[in-house]
């Protein structure tokens, strides 16, 4: 009986060229074709601008947090559900061949999260333009930003794989990713309430670690995870 | 009947719960008073549904490494029963917090974690029902359940612990702390525990079964 290890046939060692290289991929196309990163810029600027649009004066910072990181989340999943969406058939099946499931998915969550960093700092640059600036600890609030940018591309990459094996649309990535992100996304409003009221950093740093811990479980469970969803 | 004997054991402990958890004298605690006897209820329906998630955890594990469609059908069915436990765990917290709280429902993270598990195995549901392929659906799903499984522990154990929570066993709350909780209640709450893990153990055989059953009928497949 033919018998495989399945140790050496799902995870051989990583090699850190390929996962430069894959990574360099992924800009390359993107800044090739654009229309991820343009999308998701128009949408964060047209949802930022219909909530000015909105509350016309300078809202309370509860509802300044609790409508960034609303309009932060959609923008992350609508990010991260692109990254599967653009490989060709010919290339996720010579990508298959000559690179790891480890390589890919350690590829693509490291491209996702540079995204959603840039596209957290944007959404934070239009609504101090267009609502207001309220935040006082900026720096405390982009180490948070940082922090859920990665949390965040950790898991909606898994799920758009998920979504994308399972034949899915956008709805079933946003189903499958909505409650997995709530703990990270709890914690995150917490903090960057206390961050916006200008708490002293020894308050914050408890969520802090809460959300570094986060982001270690998250990322080693794809990590761990994806190389089953890759061999099909 | 020699296997059948744990089955006919968890309904008298169950019914000898029932009947000696509304008979028993309970400690005298303020605001608690009576609603105490809902421990025995509630809390050894959440340990029930907390032990099928595991086992639906531990089985999705075992199907990754295996391939094997047994492990699979235990997976899903002992995650439908556990999603049945943990409805009836909402509703029996619900009438109590009526009667303790004032309210059937309030903010509370160990309430929100609660709800926001619900939302994700009903998601790993919903991502079932959308693969057509068997074999695929099973390795999808698996993964997604380990997933879902850690996120839920984080939310149900760690969360909770972060913040203030009204519910009992958080911030000081009386729960079933060796403090609050007397020998005389011990004597139906331990029983109670094991006896409803034994109870929804029951419900995921017969499910797992049936699907074994039905696989064999529709498919002609022997799993």
């Amino acid at each position: 009986m033919l018998k495989i290890n399945v140790n050496s046939y799902l995870c051989p060692a990583l090699n850190f060229n390929h996962f430069i290289l894959l990574l360099k991929k992924e800009f390359d196309i993107e800044f090739r074709q654009k229309t991820a990163l343009n999308g998701i810029i128009l949408f964060v600027l047209s949802t930022v601008f219909v909530s000015y649009l909105a509350f016309q004066h300078v809202i309370a910072p509860n509802v300044w947090n609790a409508l960034f990181w609303i309009i932060l989340l959609f923008g992350a999943i609508i990010t991260a559900s692109k990254s599967f969406l653009n490989e060709q058939k010919g290339r996720m099946l010579y990508n298959y061949f000559i690179y790891s499931p480890r390589e890919v998915i350690l590829s693509k969550i490291f491209y996702n999260s540079i995204l959603l960093t840039f596209v957290s700092f944007l959404t934070l640059f239009l609504f101090s333009i267009f609502i207001g600036s309220v935040v006082q600890d900026l720096g405390t609030f982009s180490l948070i930003l940082f922090l859920t940018s990665f949390g965040f591309s950790a898991i909606l990459t898994l799920m758009a794989g998920i979504s994308v094996k399972a034949g899915g649309s956008f709805t079933l990535t946003a189903i499958l990713s909505f409650p997995l992100t709530f703990p990270m996304l709890l914690v995150a409003i917490k903090v960057s309430k206390l961050a916006i009221d200008g708490i002293a950093f020894s308050v914050c740093l408890q969520y802090l670690l809460v959300l570094l811990l986060l982001n270690l479980i998250v990322s080693i469970l794809s990590f761990v995870l994806f190389p089953y969803l890759w061999h099909d | 009947m020699a296997k059948n004997w744990w089955k006919i054991l968890a309904v008298l402990i169950v019914m000898y719960t029932i009947v000696a958890g509304f008979l028993l004298p309970v400690p005298r605690l303020d605001i608690l008073n009576e609603t105490i006897r809902s421990l025995y209820f509630h809390v050894p329906i959440w340990f029930a549904m907390l032990f099928l998630m595991g086992v639906s955890v531990y089985s999705s594990i075992m199907y990754l490494g295996s391939n094997k469609a047994k492990q699979d059908i235990v997976a899903v069915e002992s995650a439908n029963t556990g999603i049945a436990f943990s409805v009836l765990g909402i509703l029996t917290g619900m009438l109590w917090a009526r009667y303790t709280w004032g309210t059937w429902w309030t903010t509370d993270t160990k309430l929100n974690g609660v709800a926001i598990t619900f939302l994700i195995y009903t998601a790993y549901f919903i991502l079932r029902s959308s693969i057509e392929d068997e074999q695929k659906k099973a390795r999808i799903s698996a993964i997604y359940n380990i997933f879902a499984f850690v996120m839920m522990i984080v939310f149900i154990m760690i969360l909770p612990r972060m913040s203030a929570s009204l519910h009992p066993g958080n911030g000081g709350n009386p729960a079933f702390g060796k403090f609050d909780l007397d020998n005389t209640m011990r004597l139906v709450f331990y029983p109670a525990c094991i006896a409803w893990i034994m109870i929804g153990c029951w419900i995921a055989q017969l499910r797992i079964r049936m699907e074994v059953l039905s696989k064999k009928i529709l498919y002609d497949e022997t799993v």
